[in-house]
């Protein structure tokens, strides 16, 4: 597992790909992750009131997520996401609002207009594929995308994200099958939290690593650690040139930490000692890329703070926004089974 | 206008509509130079290439998928082939969870125009899981088409109506007409409607609700009870998601009795959902009970002869029936 993050102004001159990225860039990327958590964070606290009947966290996740959204190309690379990839799609381009609107089931939310649950994204302009519920099937769903861009001839990329538990099911393992069998302009992130809700890593998979299955696919395969997220970074510029070349699929497996509960509806105290949590908490991505940023002189006390009030202040706004947005009209719920059938004669 | 048999009107639709449209590729288990193992694509591999005809690793559930992520693009038009429609399971959970709800979960921002085929159907010793029929399952789905046409005409007319569709459709044919059924398919262009269902044979007596091989059958049936007086109106449902109720109603209210027909199990099947809607809005028309002629609630079609040869419908078995309720 590479970490040589925290020492990032020493192995500057190793030629790493972020060490190109510029002070704006980390500070924007720092910024996202920082919104990204206060987002989450709030949308805990409405659920504990009463207020939000559901909220599913990427809280611990940020650093994989942001740092591969910074090597893509919003509208124009393919994006497939999972529940917890929320710092994810606000990098590609979703706003605040969107997060919250979708919480509260309004009928702006635009991943579905409140038919999903919360977290299930989805933004046709942004090239961010609609979620379902059951785990997995969005990744052989993203390997067709990646076929479409291949056999059009276009460099687009396709990336699609899961958990570590979610890839005992069959749908991703022919997902990556067709990754190999094609050569296919696409990244499978595996955001590794070692836990499937409660079920441990070690009851999901006999190999150490989710990224040693690459090789029975043909395809590359990286484990990264995914809370650094300059490694991170590092990482994806790789697969996404790869990618781009046509020199085909990466498996990319980000060991990461879930410090929140699954769920709202979950109580991680039944099956995780708290020392566990503890330990991972002090693993903070967040945390990790401000000691990064400080070192650097990049990030001072003055400015985090003042980042992280212009991050409340987004998070007051879109919640405002959401409260008082309208929930969907009862007939919304009869509309889009179909498309308009043409006007056929026979 | 040129006579060819059902496996002849897919396969020159496909190279049709290939040649028309850049968009569409065929995906599936031996579609390549194989041509399928029914045919169904022989030549279109050596016409079209690699690109738009091709072979896939042998998993059901990534056909669907794959299908669905090319659909998403708007780049192509896919038309996969699931081999025999026993092994399209593994792919249930693509087709229900993503393609039939990819417009509604989305309020129609991404949508899934991806045509299915698959061959379905028994009477041709393929025992459990070469010959069953799977349409009810797909039927139950809002967000689908579900079509099985049995006519020549009517798999060029509908192909080309499910490919002008923004949404996915399940697309039967069953195996046993491939070869058996013949009849006219003009060479221009028409269209069959989806939800459309056809009059295959006029009668004022009893009306006869059916589609695939079992309809072919009920039209023989039809055939000798009009040697013995009676009437039989015979309706080819063709789509069966979303049902033609105007066509059933109107013939139900004609003739008063009703006969369903189809090689389907009777539970839950399509033949209970036209039942239902008869007695729900026609019920006042009705001279007799609304009666169902399918195999017995086995499994699928045992291999032995005797044994398939019992569980599958014919026109005896189905001239007994109409004869019976004609009587009632
Ligand atoms: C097919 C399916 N089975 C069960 C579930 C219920 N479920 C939701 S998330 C989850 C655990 C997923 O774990 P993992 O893939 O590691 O992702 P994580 O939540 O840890 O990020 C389960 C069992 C589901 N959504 N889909
Ligand atoms: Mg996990």
């Amino acid at each position: 597992m590479a970490s040589a993050a925290r020492n990032s102004t020493k192995t500057k001159p190793s030629g790493r790909p972020s060490d190109q990225l510029t002070d704006a860039q980390l500070l924007k990327m720092y910024k996202t992750m920082v919104l990204s958590r206060k987002l989450d964070e709030r949308s805990w606290v409405m659920n504990r009131q009463g207020r939000a009947p559901f909220h599913i966290s990427g809280i611990g996740h940020e650093a994989i997520q942001v740092a591969a959204a910074e090597t893509l190309r919003p509208g124009y690379d393919w994006f497939y996401p999972y529940y917890r990839d929320l710092a994810f799609v606000l990098a590609m381009g979703m706003k605040p609002v969107d997060h919250m609107l979708g919480l509260l089931g309004k009928a702006g939310d635009p991943s579905s207009g409140g038919i999903q649950m919360p977290s299930h994204f989805s933004n046709a302009k942004l090239r961010i594929g609609s979620i379902s519920s059951p785990v997995a099937t969005q990744v052989p769903i993203a390997a067709g995308t990646a076929l479409a861009s291949k056999l059009k001839g276009v460099d687009e990329v396709t990336v699609v994200c899961l958990g570590e538990g979610s890839t005992s099911q069959g749908d991703f393992h022919e997902g990556l099958n067709w990754a190999g069998v094609h050569k296919l302009p696409f990244i499978c992130i595996v955001q590794n939290n070692q836990y499937a809700i409660s079920v441990p890593v070690e009851k999901e998979m006999a190999v150490k690593n989710v990224a040693d299955r690459a090789a029975a696919y043909g395809i590359k395969g990286v484990v990264v650690d995914g809370n650094d997220v300059l490694v991170c970074y590092d990482v994806m510029v790789e697969a996404v040139e790869r990618a781009r070349r046509g020199e085909g699929a990466t498996l990319v497996e980000a060991k990461t930490y879930r410090v929140t509960p699954h769920s709202s509806d979950d109580d991680d105290r039944t099956y995780r000692s708290r020392e566990e949590v503890e330990y991972w908490k002090q693993r903070d991505p967040i945390l990790l890329f401000e000691n990064v940023l400080f070192e650097r002189g990049i990030l001072t006390e003055d400015l985090k703070r003042e980042i992280e009030d212009w991050a409340i202040a987004e998070v007051d706004k879109a919640e405002e926004e959401a409260v008082n947005a309208p929930y969907p009209d009862v007939s919304e719920m009869y509309e889009h089974l179909y498309g308009p059938a043409p006007n056929w004669e026979e | 206008m040129a006579i060819m048999n059902n496996i002849e009107a897919l396969r020159e639709t496909l190279r049709q509509e290939m040649e028309r449209d850049p968009r569409i590729i065929i995906m599936g288990e031996d579609v390549g130079p194989r041509g399928g193992v029914f045919r169904a694509t022989q030549g279109l591999y050596q016409q079209f290439g690699e690109n738009r005809v091709i072979d896939t690793p042998l998993a059901e559930l990534s056909i669907v998928a794959t299908g669905i992520g090319l659909a998403l693009t708007g780049y192509f038009k896919p038309i996969v082939e699931i081999q025999f429609a026993d092994f399209i399971f593994p792919a249930f959970n693509q087709i229900l969870s993503e393609a039939a709800r990819m417009r509604y979960r989305t309020r129609s921002d991404w949508t899934v125009p991806l045509i299915i085929r698959a061959p379905y159907g028994g009477g041709i010793s393929g025992g459990l899981y070469h010959s069953q029929s799977v349409e009810a399952f797909f039927a139950h789905i809002p967000g689908l088409y579900v079509v099985a046409p049995s006519t020549p005409y009517d798999i060029k007319g509908m192909l080309r109506a499910a490919l002008q569709l923004e949404d996915p459709v399940l697309f039967f044919e069953h195996k046993k007409t491939y070869r058996l059924i013949k009849g006219e398919a003009p060479e221009e262009d028409y269209i069959v409607p989806m939800g459309k269902a056809a009059i295959r044979r006029e009668g004022d007596d009893l009306t006869v609700i059916s589609y695939g091989l079992a309809m072919h059958d009920s039209v023989k049936a039809a055939d000798m009870l009009a040697a013995e007086g009676v009437g039989v109106e015979v309706i080819d449902l063709r789509t069966l998601r979303p049902l033609d109720k105007e066509t059933i109603l109107a013939s139900v209210k004609k003739t008063g009795k009703v006969l369903i027909v189809h090689e389907d199990n009777p539970t839950v099947s399509v033949g209970s959902e036209v039942a239902a809607l008869i007695g729900q809005e026609a019920f006042e028309y009705l001279d007799g009970p609304i009666t169902r002629l399918t195999p017995p609630d086995v499994p699928a079609v045992p291999f032995s002869h005797p044994l398939q040869d019992a569980f599958m419908l014919n026109p005896e078995k189905i001239a007994k029936a109409m004869r019976e309720l004609a009587a009632y």
